[in-house]
């Protein structure tokens, strides 16, 4: 009953004739895809494991992409100073920052939609709080909360472990930057829903508010919650990348795309230019295709624009 | 009269505030402590030496030259008298006196220091007057003016007023008011210290000494990021870059608003292993030590590609290194100084016949921020001892973390860089080869290696006058050194540093560009 009613909600907005009307968001879908796929199965299918320190060699240093004069065809998007194939690291670097953002989105959406329904169900006390915590966070930038998650874990655990938390740490941090937009949404949603019928009778029968929430509300303020989270997808990478590239996110030892942009920064100098070059160009690319995805997403979900 | 006196006070006044020259330096660290007895650590120590003095200095040529103290007297070779200079005063203005040489001589040698090498040997300082001390020796020293010159003297009554008698306990992490403050008798004094941030040093007006340069005031800047440091020179936000990433010099030089210096810095950059636990910490060998065998040494040393690193990672601007000490240090020859040769079957042979065939795991801990490319010269060393069959895990940390971490003996194997500041070979073997005791020998000997052999060689070094006894010493202990394979020695830093066509100073191989000999046009 509920999948029917969120499936065939969504069938109703006519999502897949919108999608095939768009080109660009076909062409977004498509890389989002392709980016998603190659960072998915880059074990498999990336040209050299950039971890496996037997393999690399430090005389295949800085070669060019294999289209410049002195590159090879081994390293089509060039070597980094370690010897490392640059697509290859991309690819696991990719899988990092995926990983991460959907992460962080997952946890910022569980915080927010929770507090959300909490807040709008039950108003009064609750929602003032609720609302006013809300409201001081946002009055900060997200970023600044992240870094200053990052840094208070930093310096209260021993310097030994900041690489094995780094990653949690780091999930939390953009997580908990995020819950802000989802809780408001969600409220809004749920005291438009809680005065309608179908929840009224819900109560009537005797069913108990939590499960009315969960079974009733929840399902029917998703819509708008999904929209933002496909968004929050790409600005969660880009934080990601923020921190990263500032060096208080993922360490060296396992690269994500800011960190990889922040190591290749050092040789943009000299002339090696396709070590940070192309991590960004990647990164610019996932982040763009999602967010366009999102936009045409919110652009298909809107009554309005229909 | 007081015409004349104001109008001299005028003349002076407006002098000084025309000729106030800012030299604004980066470099890639930020040092560790303003304690002049803390901790010996090359950056640290080229900041302290604008504000401490020694009772000795190095001129322009390294000859050793008077400081605090203005001469000298062999009475016997186990007692020299060091006249001090009169009318010197301190920051804070109160004189400087015998009691505060005496009163320093106690604070450097307590244990929780890392400074006791430089007042190795000497077994008392005796106060004769004010302005005299006996230097009582546990044996002749002939390097004893040279040694003293990192010696450097606090202030007795300042100390004792800001509870700052002891040195504090950099391990545990301790500050105290002199790891934070600072008051010498040296060309300038320190105006601010934001940790990670800046330093700022303002001239001392009642120095007792003439400076060689123009520069009134010093602002030095870690910059921790290659690019940053670069493009803070490249845009003019600082005058001189000590710490070049190798990969710009070719560019920097290129440049013609800038120049760029060439020198040597006498450091050799190594590996250190952990020769005495008796099951190596961070390793999946279990019950035993493989770096207590001298053929898994000699394997580490064979698997290392030097050239390779010189070639790409130095882009150039490295010696590869056989020796522990750098050319330019008494004792290096060009003929000893040959490194293992690249031989990735032989190093594997050798790991089979000590029992390794399949090789072993090890973590191999790192500074990010001290030397030259450490962190991708420890990349490659992964990458290359890869190859011979052992796993190493790398750990990448700050310096001001590393370092309290290793001088633990947390570690089972590290980077250290170690510059000789005395120019001597002594110095190296007595800090890193001879057995841990307390004082300075063994101070940063942080693998524990043992060999009773080598530590009467070592001791016979400290005490021998006639030269050419002491240099066949000297050579026997780095052969010793070498062939034993106690250090996987990597290389010797080439120290370029580059800065504004307008800037001058001289090239120091101890890799500290000092204020005093600088000129900003």
């Amino acid at each position: 009953m509920i999948y029917r009613g969120f499936l065939s909600g969504i069938w109703d907005h006519d999502l897949a004739w919108s999608f095939r009307r768009s080109p660009v968001t076909i062409v977004a879908a498509l890389l989002t895809l392709a980016c998603v796929g190659s960072a998915l199965f880059s074990p498999w299918i990336s040209p050299q494991d950039p971890f496996d320190a037997a393999a690399l060699n430090l005389n295949d240093a800085f070669k060019p992409p294999a289209w410049l004069p002195g590159g090879e065809p081994a390293y089509v998007l060039g070597s980094d100073d370690q010897g490392r194939d640059v697509l290859s690291t991309i690819m696991h670097g990719a899988r990092i920052s995926l990983g991460v953002g959907l992460a962080a989105v997952l946890f910022a959406l569980f915080i927010g939609v929770t507090l959300g329904l909490l807040s709008g169900y039950l108003g009064g006390r609750v929602d003032a709080v609720i609302m006013r915590i809300a409201d001081v966070q946002l009055s900060f930038p997200a970023i600044l909360i992240a870094l200053l998650i990052d840094g208070v874990t930093r310096v209260a655990l021993p310097v030994e472990m900041h690489d094995q938390i780094a990653i949690p740490v780091l999930v939390l941090a953009i997580g908990f930057a995020g819950w802000v937009q989802y809780a408001r949404t969600v409220r809004g949603s749920t005291m438009v829903e809680k005065e309608k019928e179908y929840v009224q009778a819900a109560r009537v029968i005797g069913r108990r508010p939590l499960a009315i929430l969960v079974a009733h509300v929840l399902p029917n303020v998703m819509g708008p919650v999904l929209v933002i989270a496909t968004i929050h997808v790409a600005t969660a990478i880009i934080t990601e990348a923020t921190l990263s590239f500032l060096g208080v996110g993922v360490p060296a030892t396992r690269p994500s795309l800011g960190t990889l942009i922040r190591v290749g920064n050092d040789f943009l100098f000299s002339g090696e230019w396709w070590i940070t070059v192309f991590p960004g160009v990647a990164l610019v690319t996932l982040v763009l295709s999602v967010n366009l995805l999102g936009d045409w997403l919110r652009d298909a979900l809107n009554p309005r624009l229909r | 009269m007081n015409i004349v006196k104001i109008f001299l006070l005028a003349v002076c006044f407006g002098f000084s505030t025309a000729q106030a020259v800012t030299l604004k330096w980066a470099a890639q660290n930020d040092i560790l402590t303003f304690d002049p007895h803390s901790q010996n650590h090359a950056t640290t120590l080229a900041m302290l030496m604008n504000v401490y003095e020694g009772l000795t200095r190095y001129d322009r040529n390294y000859k050793v030259e008077p400081a605090l103290a203005t001469g000298w007297k062999e009475i016997s070779p186990t007692q020299w008298r060091f006249t001090l200079r009169k009318d010197v005063r301190f920051h804070d203005g109160s004189p400087f006196t015998a009691d505060d040489v005496v009163f320093s001589f106690d604070r450097i040698r307590q244990p929780q220091g890392t400074m006791q090498i430089y007042v190795a040997n000497i077994a008392e300082v005796k106060k004769v007057d004010d302005h005299t001390i006996d230097f009582l020796l546990s044996g002749p020293h002939p390097i004893l003016l040279r040694n003293i010159i990192d010696f450097r003297i606090m202030s007795r009554v300042w100390s004792e007023k800001n509870r700052s008698q002891n040195i504090q306990d950099y391990k545990a992490k301790e500050e105290t008011y002199a790891s934070r403050n600072a008051n010498g008798t040296g060309p300038y004094t320190l105006k601010a210290w934001e940790p990670d941030k800046r330093i700022v040093f303002a001239s001392n007006q009642n120095w007792w000494g003439k400076r060689d340069g123009n520069v009134t005031d010093v602002i030095y800047t870690p910059i921790k990021a290659d690019a940053t440091r670069v493009a803070a020179l490249l845009s003019g936000d600082v005058d001189i870059v000590t710490d070049l990433p190798t990969q710009d010099v070719d560019r920097l030089r290129k440049n013609d608003k800038l120049k760029v210096l060439d020198g040597h810095e006498v450091r050799t950059i190594f590996i250190g292993l952990d020769q005495h636990s008796s099951e190596l910490q961070y390793s999946s060998v279990k019950g035993a030590n493989p770096f207590k065998d001298v053929r898994v040494r000699r394997a580490l040393n064979m698997a290392v590609d030097r050239e390779a690193i010189k070639r790409v990672t130095m882009r150039g601007l490295s010696i590869p290194a056989g020796l522990m000490v750098a050319p330019g240090v008494h004792g290096h020859s060009k003929e000893l100084d040959k490194p293992y040769p690249h031989d990735v079957n032989g190093a594997k042979k050798l790991l089979a016949e000590a029992g390794y065939p399949n090789g072993f795991e090890f973590t191999l801990d790192c500074p990010n921020n001290r030397y030259v490319n450490d962190e991708e010269i420890c990349q490659a060393l992964v990458g290359m001892w890869a190859r011979a069959g052992l796993k190493v895990r790398l750990n990448a940390i700050q310096f001001a973390n590393f370092i309290p971490k290793i001088l633990k003996h947390d570690t089972s194997a590290y980077m250290l860089g170690w510059g000789v500041q005395t120019f001597d070979s002594l110095y190296m073997l007595q800090s890193l080869v001879r057995t841990k005791t307390t004082g300075a020998d063994g101070s940063f000997n942080l693998g524990r290696i043992s060999n009773p052999k080598l530590d009467t060689t070592i001791d016979a070094i400290k005490i021998a006058t006639d030269p050419q006894a002491r240099d066949a010493l000297i050579r026997e202990a780095l052969i010793t050194t070498r062939d034993e394979a106690y250090y996987v020695p990597l290389h010797h830093q080439l120290r370029p540093w580059a800065m504004k066509k307008g800037v001058s100073t001289v090239h120091r191989a101890d890799d500290r560009p000092e204020p005093r000999f600088t000129k900003v046009d």
